[in-house]
């Protein structure tokens, strides 16, 4: 394995809104990253890529710690928020995940009626006590999410009755709510049909710049589309990090360019 | 694929005489289940019919009693009343059952006794009650009969029962009713005064204090063991014996609580309380199995959802898990509240199967449940028992479905429609 050097693979940012530095995550015996040192911006989406069970999933998954709900997951290294490292004991990780929010793979709205299910973070959170407030906050994510249209009169009937790109948009329009810094999306596009995911990425374009976007997707056409920086996952390390139309037209580590061409995947 | 043109194997021929035996087999196989199926259901069927029948044969002639039209002359009666100032204290002293046995004599003649029931007075009692003026007049009032003439009445009767039942059906005194005392009295020595609501009272005591106890102790055991226990080898001892608990055989939940509440915590004996408490021990292992199982199914992705937003983790239980758990742990809860309803053993170990006359004012007085009070008036000698035994079932029944109904509705009414 060829020795990486900070120049070869990391892009320099000056103003990182997270930054992971020698990052190890362990599953119980078994070590699924292995030292991973990357910076996240807000104005750029950063997408990261990779085959299956290259760890981009669970590298993302440590960045508002959701790990943390895996018994066996032990995570080493430091990852900063603002600067704060995320892992310290004063660290609450009930206010990192309001502000690093997550969309996951399968659309999972509450059985709760479509109100309800965006109202529900600004509640628990204390960000809109009187219905007045929560009507306006509803309202405002929804249209962010861009499901307004669609939803706004049947705002009390159950989220689950939506098709499932609908639900997607009101998982974002979830995370939205509570206003946070940073919106992780893990493969949000994976079981939805192509007119609904041409929606969500006009959605994450929409979106850039308010919010800092991490997805991570298997669909390099995706990547190529939605993001301005790619990170290129392998085998639990960050085998190349930069420019996103670098990455695709001129990689410079020779396992990216494998996996650009579909030599592996 | 070329399997079917490889070289020394021909194509199938789905036609030939060996197909088609083998797809005639199948069929057969299919028929036969079919059938055996069928059959078990309908065995099934037929059992049930057969106790409900049989039930309802004998238990139904326990709600209602022969009565006796007894004509009573007040003024020439050796009562002394005043019918200014009926008290109960007053009607206390009148010493009505002498006064009702006199009466009878004379209206009924000399085996007058033979034909009321030990407690008549009671009803003549009550009439004074309900309008004093009926002191100055004759009144017709009727009378529960003696078990001799009720059973008679119900064709099953001695023959010298049989032949009074004869003469005072000329008389044309004689009239069935519905037996209102047996829903209302409770345990006694005669099958004419007997009635259920002494052992209903103490089983709904009972079962209130299981409920109260095994509700909150299981689902917490269930969440806590689902939600925040680590997975080690101190979970998987504390899973074993609790899935060995709910299979011990109920004496020994009796014996327990013979010894710790009776014996070391000196509880009340025979008292709703204990059997209540004992109970909970047996019921408690049903519900952690039923809310665990209720909580797993949960998807994932639903706490997911709700920690990826940053809710607290108990916020994660209480808003979204244990909703979504209710009707599973609600189902759980009362099958096993069903199964403690008719659960006779430990409480005859905690002396709940003593002779008790008056209905329970609380959970810590002397009282029994149902099931103990069918077992025994089906150990009485007077023949009077056996409908009632009988009915005593069909109310315990009629409880038991109520608790299920109740579990369909709750259970619909919490469901979540994905």
């Amino acid at each position: 394995m060829t020795p990486m050097t900070e120049a070869q693979n990391s892009l320099a940012i000056a103003n990182p809104k997270m930054s992971a530095r020698d990052v190890k995550v362990f599953y119980g015996e078994k070590q699924a990253i292995k030292g991973v040192s990357i910076d996240v911006d807000m104005d750029h989406v950063t997408a990261f890529i990779g085959p299956s069970g290259c760890g981009k999933s669970t590298f993302l998954r440590t960045l508002n710690r959701m790990n943390d709900t895996v018994a066996s997951a032990r995570v080493e290294g430091e990852i900063t928020l603002d600067g704060e490292n995320i892992y310290a004991s004063s660290m609450d990780v009930v206010q990192l995940r309001a502000r690093v929010g997550m969309v996951f793979q399968k659309p999972n709205p509450f059985p709760k009626s479509i109100y309800e299910n965006i109202a529900y973070g600004p509640r628990i959170h204390g960000l809109a006590a009187a219905k007045a407030d929560l009507d306006v906050v509803v309202e405002k994510s929804l249209r962010r999410a861009g499901l307004w249209e669609e939803v706004k009169d049947r705002l009390h009937d159950s989220g689950t009755a939506l098709s499932g790109g609908q639900q997607q948009r009101l998982c974002i329009g979830r995370a939205i709510a509570v206003e946070p810094e940073v919106i992780l999306m893990d493969e949000p596009c994976s079981a939805l049909d192509p007119i609904a995911t041409a929606k969500i990425e006009e959605l994450i374009h929409e979106l850039r710049g308010r919010y800092a976007i991490v997805i991570v997707t298997h669909n390099m056409q995706q990547a190529a589309r939605v993001s301005q920086r790619t990170a290129f996952f392998h085998l639990g390390e960050l085998v190349e990090y930069g420019v996103t139309s670098d990455i695709f037209t001129n990689p410079r580590q020779e396992r990216t360019k494998d996996y650009i061409t579909g030599r592996y995947g | 694929m070329t399997g079917a043109s490889a070289p020394g194997r021909n194509p199938t021929d789905w036609k030939s005489d060996i197909m088609r035996k083998r797809i005639a087999r199948r069929y057969a196989a299919e028929r036969r289940f079919k059938a055996a199926g069928l059959f078990a259901v309908l065995l099934s069927a037929a059992f049930l019919a057969f106790l409900l029948i049989t039930m309802m044969g004998n238990g139904l002639r326990g709600f209602t009693r022969t009565e006796i039209a007894l004509k009573v002359d007040f003024p020439a009666s050796p009562l002394l009343l005043d019918p200014g100032t009926i008290t109960d204290e007053a009607l206390n002293q009148a010493n009505l059952p002498m006064v009702t046995g006199t009466v009878a004599k004379k209206a009924l003649g000399g085996d007058a006794d033979a034909l009321l029931s030990p407690t008549a007075w009671v009803s003549i009692r009550d009439a004074i009650k309900a309008d004093p003026a009926i002191l100055s007049r004759t009144e017709t009032i009727s009378v529960p009969a003696s078990t001799a003439i009720d059973l008679a009445n119900k064709s099953e009767g001695s023959p010298e029962a049989e032949a009074q039942v004869a003469r005072l059906k000329q008389q044309g005194v004689l009239s069935t009713g519905f037996n209102w005392s047996f829903l209302s009295a409770s345990d006694g020595t005669d099958p004419t005064q007997v009635g259920i609501w002494g052992a209903f009272k103490g089983s709904l005591l009972t079962m209130l204090v299981t409920l109260a106890l095994s509700f909150p102790i299981g689902v917490a055991t269930a969440l806590y063991l689902e939600e925040y226990a680590r997975k080690n080898w101190l979970t998987d001892i504390i899973e074993v014996s609790i899935n060995n608990l709910a299979a011990v055989p109920s004496i020994i939940f009796g014996l327990l609580g013979l010894s710790i509440f009776l014996n070391f915590l000196s509880l009340p004996r025979s008292a709703a309380l204990v059997g209540g408490m004992t109970l909970a021990l047996m019921t408690m292992p049903v519900i952690v199995i039923a809310g665990r199982n209720a909580i797993k199914s949960v998807p994932p992705s639903i706490r997911d959802a709700a920690l990826g937003i940053g809710a607290s983790p108990v916020q994660v239980v209480f808003h979204h898990v244990l909703p979504l758990a209710l009707p599973g742990i609600l189902t759980g809860t009362i099958i096993g509240m069903a199964r403690a309803l008719g659960e006779t053993a430990p409480l005859l170990m905690i002396g709940m199967r003593a002779f008790i006359a008056t209905p329970p004012g609380g959970v810590t007085d002397p009282a029994t449940v149902l099931p103990v009070q069918i077992f025994l008036w089906s150990d009485e000698v007077s023949k009077g028992f056996v409908e009632k035994t009988s009915a005593a079932i069909i109310v315990l029944l009629a409880f038991l479905l109520a608790m299920n109904g109740l579990a369909i509705y709750l259970r619909n009414k919490f469901e979540t429609r994905w």
